[in-house]
């Protein structure tokens, strides 16, 4: 048996229950999917209709080959909808637990978060605010390591990609202060 | 033996100190992204695609491709000593591999893994070297009718051959196909489905859609679950590696076995998964000593690795060849060769003679440097782990958003990839397939440039795609494989249906 210095043990703090309830099944959401999909696809049949899905001289219009495209999405979906409804299979299954939720949410939110505050402070103070504040409030990480390792990364992006790269992300007035 | 000199050339091409460097970088890069949780081959591809926008193409391509080996290997880390399958083609290997690292025989596992890689990748890279330049020189005489029916034909067998629900593949494929559509069209320059919005004038990016599809949906993923881990630590000392290697031979049966379901099932689209479940399937139905798989046997190590590398490596050949590629991380290569103006296909092997044969020489450099590295740093890359995902996760967030940003210089692309994220996650969970949608996006502009040219030779008749002995047994092959499930189901009821029948007739004499 493995002495206890070789093993490596990570604790979760944060980890969903496993005894969370369901906050939707899989069935609805097959069957919401499908909708999206089924309206999606009508609308960029209509828009294909309307570029032209015809035979002119110098073969199909631009609209023939996406037009057949959307028929074929219509029909699998129409398909995945009616199969849904009708046998009823994943009506049982969850999709998602409340815990499982509030998880993925904590994260997909300061992602939200983060693309929008790109836009006005650049990418390089959004990702510096993102990892401080996703280390500190979700990972429970102490808050010199959380400031410093999102200070570090950030300082890290900037120099690999705007500088030695010359790969250009989007700034704003912090790294104009400093004329970059 | 013109494909050896060839290839000597295309070593000379790689050694150089830059690339070599490159290379080093490229495989600790993948190894990286193969141990954390929540990322792999292709997500670890898309993802640190960006950083390779700069350089010149050779050392691009060197660089993902080592990326991509770095990924295999590594997902064979976390398995073993974690239990934790980094990539669904690892589940096998976890199998015999965590009985064996509880027994304290971790160090044997790792290294019957890697050295099995090796060989599973040394196998299919052999086949790309001596197949691939044959297939290529044969395509070279393919039309656009024939172009279409080969796409075609790989559209229809993922459909067919695929394990999915039938109807998802389809949504999948013709939803990428749409969406590759949308923008300028190629042939006649008319707009169509912008709804008037400059910003989808330019389409939608391959690159940008497979970020959020494989990045930001495996981070909300992996957020769902326990992330927890417990695991052995472990170092492989030489003594270990050459015991090991000392009882490779005993089980040459298997390894043979397994390179060839791998490098079969990756050509056509069956996939690495479904390799190395086979892979250690078969290991087991042909072994005398059945009950000891399951419990810490080094040929269940051997078996599936084997099996998923040769198919991993083997998915490049289809895309080099014919710039169709047999899996979704080689469908990001693909997008990745687009990016730097190659146009994948017969032609690139008469065209860019250097940078094919660069690439294959890559793959075995790339290989044997993986394994001398993946020995020897084991520890380091075990000990990645420790790092909470709490601080990773946000990391590969902002990787993801460069990488989106940097394709084409647009915000409009970072929210499209949350987009394509929340697609993803949705996707999975309902089990609509990514791989089809990845190859739809990537392969859609080229499948209906062919279908238009060939229209437009043919004046509009679709004869076309049965005009002559090749094009028409592709087709013709395409709707086979298309049917493939209902034909099986008939042969049986009419099979079913024969006997009876026959029964019938005895009598009646």
């Amino acid at each position: 048996m493995p002495t206890p210095e070789t093993e490596i043990i990570v604790e979760d703090p944060t980890a969903p229950a496993d005894d969370s309830p369901s906050v939707v099944s899989t069935r609805t959401v097959e069957i919401v999917v499908s909708l999206m999909l089924l309206a999606l696809a009508v609308l960029l049949g209509y828009d294909n209709w309307r570029t032209g899905i015809a035979w002119a001289s110098d073969g199909p219009q631009a609209g023939y080959f996406p037009f057949y495209l959307g028929l074929i999405l219509a029909a699998a979906s129409l398909y995945g909808l009616v199969t849904a409804l009708v046998t009823g299979a994943g009506a049982g299954q969850t999709f998602v637990t409340r815990a499982q939720l509030s998880r993925v949410m904590q994260v997909f939110i300061p992602t939200l978060l983060f693309c929008l505050l790109t836009q006005w402070l650049g990418l390089y103070v959004a990702s510096f605010l993102l990892i401080a504040s996703f280390m500190r409030v979700v990972g429970r990480i102490a808050l010199w390591k959380s400031l410093l390792t999102a200070f570090l990364f950030a300082a890290i992006m900037f120099v690999t990609f705007d500088i030695a790269f010359d790969v250009i992300m989007p700034k704003g007035p912090l790294e104009a202060a400093f004329g970059y | 033996m013109e494909a050896f000199s060839l290839l000597l050339h295309g070593f000379s091409v790689l050694l150089t100190w830059k690339i070599l460097a490159v290379m080093m970088v490229g495989l600790v890069l993948g190894i990286f992204v193969g141990v954390l949780p929540g990322l792999g081959g292709p997500n670890g591809v898309a993802i640190l695609l960006p950083l390779t926008f700069t350089m010149d193409p050779t050392s691009a391509i060197v660089m993902l491709s080592c990326i991509y080996w770095g990924a295999l290997f590594g997902g064979a880390i976390t398995s073993i000593l974690f239990n934790i399958p980094g990539e669904a083609w690892s589940v096998a290997t976890t199998f015999d591999g965590y009985p064996m690292a509880q027994q304290g025989k971790a160090a044997e596992a790792l290294t019957a893994a890697f050295t099995s890689s090796f060989i599973g990748s040394l196998a299919a890279v052999l086949l790309i070297t001596f197949l691939a330049p044959g297939i290529a020189s044969f395509a070279l005489r393919f039309g656009p009718p024939e172009f279409f029916a080969v796409y075609l034909l790989t559209f229809c067998s993922f459909v067919g051959l695929g394990r999915e629900d039938k109807h998802k593949t389809i949504i999948s494929m013709a939803l990428g196909l749409l969406l590759a559509g949308i923008g300028m069209d190629t042939v006649s320059g008319t707009l169509r489905m912008t709804f008037g919005s400059n910003e989808l004038l330019r389409g939608i990016n391959f690159l940008v859609a497979v970020i959020g599809l494989f990045g930001i949906s495996e981070i909300l993923l992996t957020m769902e679950e326990r992330l927890a881990l417990r695991g052995h630590a472990a170092s492989i000392s030489l003594r270990v590696v050459l015991k090991v290697w000392k009882e490779l031979p005993r089980y040459w049966a298997t390894l043979l076995r397994s390179s060839v379901i791998g490098c079969w099932l990756g050509i056509t689209p069956g996939g690495a998964i479904a390799a190395s479940f086979m892979g250690y399937n078969l290991a087991k139905r042909f072994s005398k000593d059945k009950d000891s798989f399951g419990k810490g046997r080094i040929e269940g190590v051997f078996a599936p690795e084997t099996a998923a590398h040769a198919s991993g490596t083997a998915a490049l050949l289809p895309m080099l060849a014919l710039g169709i590629p047999g899996s979704g991380t080689a469908a990001i290569l693909l997008g990745g060769l687009m990016v730097w103006g190659l146009n994948p296909g017969p032609l690139l092997f008469v065209e860019h003679k250097d940078f094919v044969w660069g690439l294959i020489a890559s793959m075995y450099l790339g290989n044997v440097v993986g394994l001398v590295l993946v020995l020897t740093t084991v520890p380091v890359f075990a000990a990645v782990l420790r790092v909470p995902f709490a601080a990773i996760a946000p990391m590969i967030v902002v990787s993801c958003a460069i990488g989106a940003y940097a394709i084409q210089n647009a915000m409009f692309d970072i929210w499209l990839m949350l987009g394509f994220g929340v697609v993803g996650y949705v996707f999975k969970k309902i089990g609509i397939p990514l791989a089809p949608f990845t190859l739809a996006l990537v392969l859609g502009n080229r499948a209906e440039d062919a279908f238009r040219l060939a229209m437009i030779g043919a004046g509009g008749d679709l004869r076309v795609f049965w005009s002559n002995g090749l094009v028409g047994s592709i087709t013709t092959l395409a709707f086979v494989l298309l049917f493939w499930p209902l034909l099986g189901r008939l042969f049986e009821r009419a099979s079913r249906l024969w006997r009876p029948a026959d029964e019938g007739g005895a009598r009646a004499t």
